[in-house]
């Protein structure tokens, strides 16, 4: 669209490669900064040390963690549940999506509750997930679940909405069973979508996870961190919040990986190369 | 007729819940009949325990929601006309994008303790990374032709910001203040739950401690349906605002 392209000057290989090298000299710059500058207003006595525990304190405390085991066993009952919550949700909401855009009687029935429910704060229900489920691992699950299933829904109906009507008369013409319609047509040109809603669901499986073990006990990071805040502990705080920063961050990352890979036959997948 | 016929879904569940609550096929503990429940909402109506909680999380939200538009939205567009800003913030908001936000409730609640500060603070920095993500992301679709044209037009930098860059980042920021909006409402509740003596989510919870689950579930239904209807004014709003678009 653009009348004018912005600043194609023509770049030499090393140029690029120096560009890409600044670039992440500029990342990892900044965030050794932050780190620093943790560190150094720990030091300089404007905060006590409840207030901002020295960087090297949260450090060590995680090494103590881990050396303990206890860092590895939170971090995967935290992964695990956030995960199984988010598969849960990503395969049923799927599943409805498809059901909501085929069926008549589907969409009749779970449009209103889907339209209603999706812009509805969740977290909310929390106490009535508990007084029915108790506060043990099905509880978290369905919170997680309930959560994280309206925007796979919202996304998979507005993904198969999109589908070009071109591509499905042609497959129809050529024979195509329902079933592979919905397979090899339906589907992989919805995908895109469905996986822009999965990347909203994943973050918000992981809020969640974390909040259901703050409130509820048990093990699991967020557990953890809350424990440590009961006990006024800042130190095990920080450190819950860089363990659970750097969890969510390995999973967005791997999310959007995936989505790369998966997508790589997608135009989109071409217009990101570049850049 | 048709509205009706759209939204009977909802009437035959509301239907369902009373009947499964009369019937006494759960304990009416764990679900007392929706009628029940609407005369405890009137109750807590009268007895004033709704309305100031209410207010309290409303400001804190608001407060809190209003910060994170302001400093968000202000932060996106200068990342996306100055390079340096960019470079800078970039990959701070890139690093800070993906923490579970409800980590950091404890971490507000050690610097400003359990009251609104707290509250604010923790809406502020988690619904601010949307809010700034839309804003860049609008900000740097801007035409450069645009840019260019109001330039030679002799606009300053300021003026080219505000007429030609502003409207046009307008939609993507706009749909992130939608996302920051139903986040605010997330945090607003899960930090009341958490450490908080007012607010509705600690109304939420003081209700089920105290086994009065029909007021629990009126103020539930309440912040679960006062979430709705925030975003369907805000998707009204949105409209009004981008009506120019087309």
């Amino acid at each position: 669209m653009a009348a004018v392209d912005v600043a194609p000057s023509p770049e030499l290989p090393s140029a690029r490669a120096l560009h890409t090298t600044l670039r992440l000299g500029a990342r990892v710059g900044s965030i050794v900064v932050l780190l620093v500058a943790w560190e150094l207003l720990a030091r300089s006595g404007l905060f006590t040390s409840f207030q901002l525990p020295r960087l090297s304190d949260v450090l060590a405390r995680i090494w103590h963690d881990a050396l303990a085991g206890d860092l590895a066993l939170n971090t995967a009952v935290t992964i695990g549940r956030a995960m199984l919550g988010f598969a849960i949700a990503a395969v049923a909401g799927v599943v409805l999506g498809l059901a909501i855009s085929r069926l008549a009687v589907a969409r009749w029935f779970f449009d209103p509750i889907v339209s209603i429910g999706f812009p509805m704060p969740k977290i909310a229900f929390l106490p009535v997930i508990i007084l029915w489920l108790g506060v043990y691992n099905t509880a978290k699950l369905t919170m997680i679940v309930f959560d994280a299933i309206f925007p796979v829904i919202a996304a998979t109906v507005i993904a198969l909405q999109g589908v070009e009507r071109e591509l499905i008369w042609s497959a129809r013409n050529m024979g195509a069973s329902e079933r592979q319609l919905l397979w090899q047509v339906m589907l992989p040109a919805a995908l895109p979508q469905i996986m822009t809603g999965l990347q909203v669901a994943l973050p918000l499986s992981l809020i969640v996870a974390v909040f259901t073990e703050m409130k509820m006990g048990g093990y699991g990071l967020g557990a953890a961190m809350e424990t440590a805040a009961r006990f006024a502990n800042s130190v095990g705080v920080f450190a819950g919040i860089v363990e659970i920063s750097v969890v969510g961050y390995v999973l967005v990352k791997a999310m959007a990986l995936i989505r790369r890979r998966l997508l790589i036959w997608h135009q989109e997948a071409a217009e990101s190369s570049g850049t | 007729m048709k509205t009706l016929l759209r939204y009977a879904p909802l009437l035959i569940l509301a239907i369902g819940w009373e009947l499964v609550a009369r019937l006494e096929l759960v304990s009416n503990d764990a679900l007392p009949p929706l009628t029940q429940v609407a005369t405890a909402w009137l109750d807590l109506i009268r007895d004033g325990d709704l309305v100031p909680n209410g207010l309290a999380s409303l400001w804190r939200g608001a407060a809190g929601l209003g910060l994170a538009i302001a400093i968000g939205g202000a932060l996106g567009i200068l990342m996306a006309r100055w390079k340096a800003v960019n470079v800078i913030f970039g990959p701070l908001v890139e690093m800070f994008y993906p923490v579970p936000k409800s980590a950091l409730i404890p971490v507000t609640v050690i610097w400003l303790g359990m009251g609104n500060g707290s509250k604010i603070l923790l809406i502020a920095l988690g619904c601010m990374i949307p809010v700034t993500i839309g804003a860049f992301n609008g900000a740097r679709a801007a035409e450069q032709t645009l840019i260019w044209s109001a330039r030679s037009m002799g606009a300053d930098r300021l003026r080219t910001l505000w007429d030609v860059v502003m409207p046009s980042a307008l939609p993507e920021l706009l749909n992130g203040i939608r996302t920051a909006l139903a986040l605010a409402f997330i945090l607003l509740v899960s930090s009341e739950f958490i450490a908080a003596q007012d607010g509705v989510g600690y109304l939420i919870s003081s209700l089920g401690d105290d086994g009065n689950y029909a007021s629990m579930y009126a103020v539930v239904l309440t912040v679960a349906l006062c979430g709705f209807a925030a975003d369907r004014l805000y998707q009204m709003f949105m409209q009004r605002m981008l009506i120019w678009r087309l």
